[in-house]
């Protein structure tokens, strides 16, 4: 197979993992499926997952945090192995952000920076390049002491973080709009034909009902930034910043294989450099760096003289055409532990701080099956599958909810999704564990067995419409899902603003009973700020963030009456 | 500056002045009109009445199928109902993700059976919705009404915004409120509620059950229940109105969620007075339709009769 060939064949990788992934991400959504073989548990058919347990680094970090390699994220084993042996062929051959950065950066562009010479420069090893070791030592050094930081920027959590929460629920919008505009101008063959493109991605690229998300333009625009830096550096992200880069670049210290420069064949003319996605040196006269390189192999096919091939066990001795003199990975000792220890200060400053544990926002309701806000804090990658999974659009990434530590961890908003009482799809789609997946049972509870709860149900009495306004409603107690019902009604007789006697009935939570599933403050009719709100306290996955001293009695305080 | 230059260039800022104001002339609005559209339609889809049949007739049989078969047959049968080539919609209960057992949702067989019902009688076509509380999909998952309505040959609905139409319901209360087109785009509407306990109407049965066809914010209709409730029945008339009662969720409804919530009933009830049919059913919840206020006020506005013995009632053992 000649060299063009092999290239070939890597681009058709990156086109087929990249759509893989992708297509995960968008069955990555709760679909009906009418003959399912047991009515008392909904599962997804497909692994949605799947792509995110191959990432060595999330594998890593959670394993350094939690002290375990979780469920199939031993898969990463898959990718991390053959890096061992082959260098970064993930980074070139099959990560879908590193795809995405190679296309972005292969678009022509007019400015000279960006073209011949410029380009060749630009593609020189350049200094900056050593940042993603440092990002990747800091997160380990973070993920050491129980904090996981390293999905911020693990290419695969953030590419399903930034489509699953922000381009596709974008796409759906702007879908809807412009078929919304087309049938507004009420010319028929533009609406016909608007009607017919919209029914044709629908099913595919749009979810059942517009998602709306919290913080989605944080992500949306951290998205953009990236994908825009490709346009004054090539694939700037994969060089400077991607700590899954980083990491693999260090395990492929040993590789055994590598590029081989022949000297005198080689005529300058710098083709090789030209086209260089890594900048790793390819051309005579400077170190190749196998840490830097994505093995994308087009050096080797642009080089007109055939001076390089990678080759296993290449002769890297000749210092002339491969100057020795820098470290194979490029971070010096200082300030790889510099890095370390940046990340270890990071639990101590984020701790002592108030957001974590003293003063945590009573907003901050995680989903049901989260793990205690410490062991969370050490697996959630932010990879947003729970979010997306979501069938009531519930979930939401925290901007500060959760502290500037838990940035982009999901956090339920009552008011736009309650939690379904019987849905445990967060916890089937969580890769690392963060939310341990549920059984039925153990969700809604029995009689032996107390129910998940997330939070506690408040009445405000001031805004709520019987209490404030004496007039009827009942709507929190219609929706309430327990059995007994955690919400309760008391008749009474209050007295309306015309002085007469009004008999409503008043809304009240047993605490006992409520699960925090959030359907009341869903359902509130007091639409803006509502007149019945869950909080966290009272959830199952904490010691301390409770309000009765005896939660879980087998027995309901209150008799069940008809 | 030449004479030529002067008026070239101050023609284009005057001509691009012309168009700049002349725009802002032509898409001026005085008026605060709104510019919704509303529709008109009837959700009148009744059968003329015939005296040689009762008004309403219950059946009890362990085999739901045949107390409906029963029930139906004495009532005039489907063919009295529904004719050749006609569209039928069918309303059952689907508000929430529950299961069949639970007796939140009407009984998935009955609608399956009232699907093939409609199809041997020759119609053109059968649907199925309902506009959830819950999930759409969970409901119509979990319910098993999904599968069953789409085994028997139905074609299920799951309404989504774009579904909805802006009708005048022409109601004391409820005027121009957002319903599901499909309830109102077709030539026959079998309503199929399921009997529950609720605390703001005490039961919710045949009229209740038409919030379903409304989307819009209908969590505010409780502030106004009977007016609203009645006010939906006064513009909905079903075909016929078929009444689960095989389970009835004696408390914690509408949702329920406790098998310790249900009673086990046997018994289905073909109607064509809503009324009459709430005021039998509520019988199960221990009730009677005269301490109901929502069956009490429809009765007052003439959509029916409490006393659904003088009404024409007939039982089947």
């Amino acid at each position: 197979m000649t060299i063009k060939a092999v290239r070939n064949l890597r681009r058709v990788s990156q086109i087929v993992f990249f759509f893989i992934f992708f297509w995960l991400i968008l069955k990555t959504t709760f679909e009906v499926s009418f003959s399912p073989a047991d009515l008392s548990e909904i599962r997804l058919p497909y692994p949605v997952s799947l792509a995110l347990e191959f990432d060595p680094l999330a594998a890593l970090m959670t394993w350094l945090a939690s002290g375990t390699v979780y469920k199939g994220m031993l898969w990463s084993l898959v990718i991390l192995i053959p890096t061992i042996f082959l260098g970064r062929f993930f980074c070139g051959w099959v990560c879908p952000l590193g795809s995405l950065n190679h296309w972005i950066s292969e678009i022509k562009s007019e400015r000279r920076s960006y073209r011949g010479k410029g380009k060749i420069e630009s593609n020189r090893y350049r200094p900056y390049q050593r940042i993603k070791y440092y990002v990747f030592f800091f997160c380990l050094g973070a993920a050491f002491v129980g904090s996981l930081q390293a999905g911020l920027l693990d290419p695969l959590p953030l590419l399903a973080r930034s489509l699953g929460t922000a381009v596709l629920p974008t796409v759906h919008s702007a879908a809807a709009g412009i078929l919304a505009w087309a049938k507004a101008t009420g010319i028929g063959p533009l609406a016909g034909t608007v009607q017919f493109l919209y029914d044709l991605i629908a099913p595919l690229l749009l979810a059942f009902r517009q998602a709306h998300f919290h913080a989605l333009i944080t992500i949306g625009v951290f998205f953009a930034l990236i994908l825009i830096l490709n346009r004054v550096f090539t694939r700037f992200w994969c060089r400077a910043i991607c700590p899954l880069g980083a990491m693999l670049g260090i395990f492929s210290r040993f590789a055994i294989f590598g590029l081989k420069k022949d000297e005198s064949t080689c005529d300058h003319c710098n083709l090789c450099l030209e086209s260089c996605q890594g900048a790793d040196n390819p051309d005579i006269g400077a170190r190749w760096r196998q840490a830097e390189c994505h093995l994308c192999l087009n050096c080797q096919a642009a080089c007109p003289q055939n001076s390089l091939s990678f080759r296993f066990f290449p002769d890297q001795s000749d210092t002339r055409t491969n100057p020795a003199g820098t470290p194979k990975v490029d971070a010096t000792r200082r300030k790889v532990l510099t890095s370390v220890a940046g990340g270890l200060a990071l639990v101590p400053l984020f701790r002592a701080g108030d957001a974590f544990e003293v003063n945590r926002s009573e907003l901050l309701v995680r989903p049901p099956g989260s793990q205690p806000e410490d062991e969370f804090i050490g697996r959630c990658i932010r990879c947003g599958q729970c979010m997306r999974v979501c069938p009531n659009n519930a979930l939401h990434p925290t901007l500060l909810e959760a502290g500037l530590e838990g940035l982009w961890t999901p956090y339920l908003i009552a008011r736009i999704g309650y939690c379904e009482p019987t849905c445990t799809l967060c916890g089937q789609v969580c890769p690392t564990g963060a939310i341990l997946e549920l059984t039925l049972k153990q969700k809604v509870g029995d009689k032996d067995t107390p129910p998940n709860r997330i939070g506690t149900a408040f009445v405000d009495r001031g805004r709520c419409l019987p209490w404030a306004m004496a007039t009827p409603c009942i709507v929190c107690e219609e929706w309430c899902p327990t059995s007994p019902k955690a919400v309760y009604l008391r008749e009474e007789t209050v007295i309306d603003s015309r002085g007469n006697e009004v008999k409503v009935k008043l809304p009240y939570v047993d605490a006992s009973l409520c699960t925090g599933c959030g359907a009341c403050e869903y359902a509130c009719p007091v639409h803006d700020q509502k007149a019945i709100y869950i909080t966290s306290v009272g959830e199952s996955r904490s010691e301390t963030n409770q309000i009765l001293l005896e939660r879980d009695r087998s027995q309901p305080r209150r008799p069940s009456t008809p | 500056m030449k004479r030529r230059e002067f008026l070239k260039r101050t023609g284009q800022a005057m001509a691009l002045a012309a168009v700049t104001g002349g725009t802002g002339f032509v898409f001026h609005n005085r008026e605060t009109t709104s510019y919704r559209a509303v529709v008109t339609k009837t959700g009148s889809f009744e059968v003329p009445p015939d005296a040689s049949f009762p008004r309403l007739t219950l059946a009890r049989n362990e085999d739901s199928i045949t107390a409906l078969r029963g029930a139906l047959d004495a009532l005039g049968g489907i063919h009295r109902f529904v004719k050749s080539g006609e569209r039928v919609t069918l309303k059952p209960n689907v508000g929430w993700d529950r299961t069949p057992a639970q007796a939140a949702n009407t009984n998935p067989d009955l609608v399956a059976e009232m699907v093939r019902l409609c199809l041997e009688a020759g119609a053109a076509e059968v649907t199925v919705a309902d506009i959830s509380c819950n999930d759409l999909r969970r409901c119509f998952l979990r319910s098993g009404i999904r599968e069953a309505a789409e085994m028997a040959g139905a074609k299920v609905i799951l309404p989504s915004d774009d579904d909805l139409v802006e009708v005048d319901l022409g109601g004391k209360l409820l005027t121009r409120w957002p319903v599901g087109r499909c309830f109102i785009e077709t030539d026959r509407f079998i309503n199929m509620p399921i009997v529950k306990q609720h605390s703001a109407s005490r039961c919710t049965i045949a009229m209740k059950n038409l919030y379903g066809i409304l989307g819009g914010r209908r969590n505010q209709l409780h502030q106004e229940l009977d007016q609203s409730i009645v006010d939906l029945a006064a513009f909905c008339k079903p075909t016929l109105t078929v009444v689960d009662a095989t389970r009835v969720l004696m408390r914690s409804g509408p949702t329920g969620g406790s098998l310790d919530d249900v009673a086990i009933e046997n018994t289905v009830m073909c109607a064509t007075d809503q009324v009459a049919a709430d005021s039998r059913a509520c019988e199960f919840l221990g009730l009677t339709g005269d301490k109901v206020s929502h069956i009490v006020l429809a009765e007052q506005t003439g959509l029916g009769q409490i006393d659904y013995r003088a009404a024409g009632y007939h039982e089947i053992a």
